[in-house]
């Protein structure tokens, strides 16, 4: 669809401090006016774009609503798995989120796209490959760490169904990385000597920030609604692409399987979580056909230039 | 990863390198598929495995024409000998035949991605979970996939009832209608031999989280392996009821009877 062609919209995105929400807001800004929301701090953003820091559970989130013609809503904003208690990442995630929705339902918005994530499939041995859309969502069933991210989604498809004119998009990104990407994967990635479990390396897909932001936008600008897999037709084994970066692999002994999480425990990396501890074990591969068939989307970016991308920082970094 | 490329310097030579590379397969920027198979581990299985194929099991293949050298294809041979070797030397013959090599996928029982080390040895080299989902997708991916409709039943059975078919799954004929795929049956033959189980010590397999523990041999032994591939067997959608399905895995059963009872005819000794 050519930009010409799209009416101009009131867009609000949340989580507007992170790279993916700069992202996705650059690529809008031409044709849409932009409104900025993040709970940490008031987004230093261009002149012609609101900023606001304001947390999603509190009233003052609704001035926004009232004081902007909001037309859609591109939900980025959330508390990662690396930060903050369960019990944080639960309200914000979880409450917020349905504020979000209520507020969305009251003042008539008619587009809102979530980011969800590929964790919300849980890592189980027993995951077939690819993991469909329609596949179980078994990470609460593995770890507590991991019900906000699973409620996130049962709440968004509430109200998918509930009210279908809030054409409700969800997408589930398989590990998303690239410069200025702070998760998990990401810093994991940018670091010289990176654990990894003796005898495990499981399949996983890398999508770059770049794409991901296109993704996003194609699935706010196109028509449609749903849940869709966002995830690129290239895989990798985990060990394989840690050397790929420049990373030294760290070996923890994986059994039995207590230990490895008991000492990510006692080593405090945020970059490797103990409840996240399986998805370095099994694969979560996912398929992501119907959501490129769907918007007709294509990740420009391959594995070797995000291999590419973290080797060189490292380089800057020894350099400097 | 260091290892390894030291291991496949020195044990894969220029007929198994051209033998994988030429294999059809789509693989990802880094050589590996969804499933995790990739050339490299395959190479590596291909040269041990190939060397119990030629020198320690004297493998004895007829009927490899009946293999489609291109497309989807189920292979569903009988279990046997508590370890997967029975597989493992299909698996040769696939990716060896002349007429049409193919990289074998053959489906695997759970456990096996919980083992360190083994699990992602095993998708390296092509296999993967025995799971339908697994299976309808590699399918429509045209892979050829070795099934073992037996499972653990076939594998862990003990001597007495060696040669005799245990209750199939119906799953396999479900997928193969479902994705209009030709059932190739296979007669196996020695693997019986190679590992005879005389009690099965369940008691002390549940507590390890194995299927069996059986009572025999520790290492397999030189037992002669016949492989009888039998012609497609092809079905139509058109099961309405799943007791339509019984008498189609009764002819797939009844088929593979048959091969078995070719293989044991021509067997002259069991270790030569």
């Amino acid at each position: 669809m050519s930009a010409s062609r799209i009416k101009p919209k009131t867009i609000l995105v949340t989580g507007a401090g992170g790279s993916l929400a700069r992202r996705v807001m650059a690529r809008l800004m031409d044709r849409h006016q932009v409104i900025a929301v993040d709970f940490r701090r008031k987004v230093q953003t261009d002149a012609q774009i609101p900023s606001y820091q304001v947390d999603l559970s509190k009233r003052r989130f609704e001035d926004i609503f009232r004081d902007h013609p909001i037309d859609g809503v591109i939900h980025l904003g959330r508390i990662l798995t690396n930060e903050y208690s369960r019990f944080r990442r639960y309200n914000d995630n979880v409450l917020g989120t349905r504020r979000l929705f209520d507020l969305a339902e009251k003042y008539n918005v008619g587009k809102v796209v979530v980011h969800s994530t590929h964790f919300v499939y849980g890592a189980d041995a027993y995951n077939p490959a690819p993991l469909y859309e329609t596949a179980p969502l078994k990470a609460s069933e593995l770890t507590m760490d991991l019900v906000d991210a699973v409620e996130l989604e049962n709440l968004a498809q509430i109200y998918l169904w509930r009210n279908p004119k809030l054409h409700i998009t969800i997408l589930r990104p398989c590990n998303i990385v690239g410069p200025g990407v702070r998760n998990s994967m990401s810093r994991l990635l940018s670091r010289r000597l990176a654990p990894a479990l003796l005898g495990f390396s499981p399949i996983m897909q890398f999508l770059h920030v770049e794409d991901m932001a296109d993704a996003v936008v194609a699935a706010f600008e196109r028509r449609g609604k749903g849940i869709f897999n966002v995830a690129p037709n290239d895989w990798v084994a985990y060990q394989d692409f840690l050397r790929a970066c420049d990373c030294r692999v760290l070996p923890l002994p994986s059994l039995p399987p207590a230990l490895p999480r008991r000492i990510a425990e006692r080593m405090g990396w945020s970059s490797f979580p103990p409840y996240l501890i399986n998805f370095f074990k099994y694969p979560v591969v996912l398929d992501g056909n119907s959501f490129a068939k769907a918007y007709r989307w294509t990740p420009q970016y391959s594995l070797s230039d995000i291999s590419a991308y973290y080797r060189s920082k490292k380089h800057r970094t020894a350099d400097a | 990863m260091a290892i390894s490329r030291w291991l496949a310097d020195r044990i894969v030579g220029a007929e198994i390198h051209d033998t994988i590379d030429r294999l059809p397969k789509v693989l990802g920027s880094f050589g590996f598929d969804p499933w995790g198979y990739n050339r490299s581990t395959a190479k590596l299985s291909l040269a041990g495995a190939g060397w119990l194929f030629d020198h320690y099991f004297r493998v004895r293949v007829e009927g490899l024409e009946h293999i489609p050298p291109t497309g989807r294809v189920m292979m569903v041979p009988n279990h046997s000998g508590q370890l997967p070797l029975d597989g493992v030397m299909l698996g040769v013959a696939m990716a060896r035949n002349r007429a049409g090599p193919r990289a074998p996928r053959a489906m695997i029982e759970r456990f096996f991605p919980t083992v360190p080390f083994l699990g992602n040895f095993m998708n390296g080299l092509g296999a993967v979970v025995g799971d339908p989902v697994n299976c309808g997708a590699m399918l429509e991916h045209e892979e050829a996939i070795i099934v073992f409709p037996e499972g653990i039943r076939g594998s862990g059975k003990v001597w007495h009832k060696r040669y005799q078919l245990q209750r199939f799954g119906t799953g396999f004929m479900h997928l193969a209608m479902r994705h209009r795929t030709p059932i190739v049956p296979v007669g196996i033959v020695g693997c019986e031999e190679t590992m005879p189980s005389f009690s099965d010590l369940k008691p002390l397999a549940r507590p390890l989280g194995l299927p069996y523990i059986p009572l025999g041999p520790l290492l397999p032994l030189p037992a002669r392996v016949s492989l009888h591939i039998g012609e497609p067997l092809r079905f139509d959608n058109d099961c309405e009821h799943e007791h339509d399905i019984a008498p189609r895995i009764e002819q797939v059963k009844s088929e593979i009877r048959k091969l078995i009872r070719r293989g044991l005819e021509q067997r002259q000794s069991i270790y030569r």
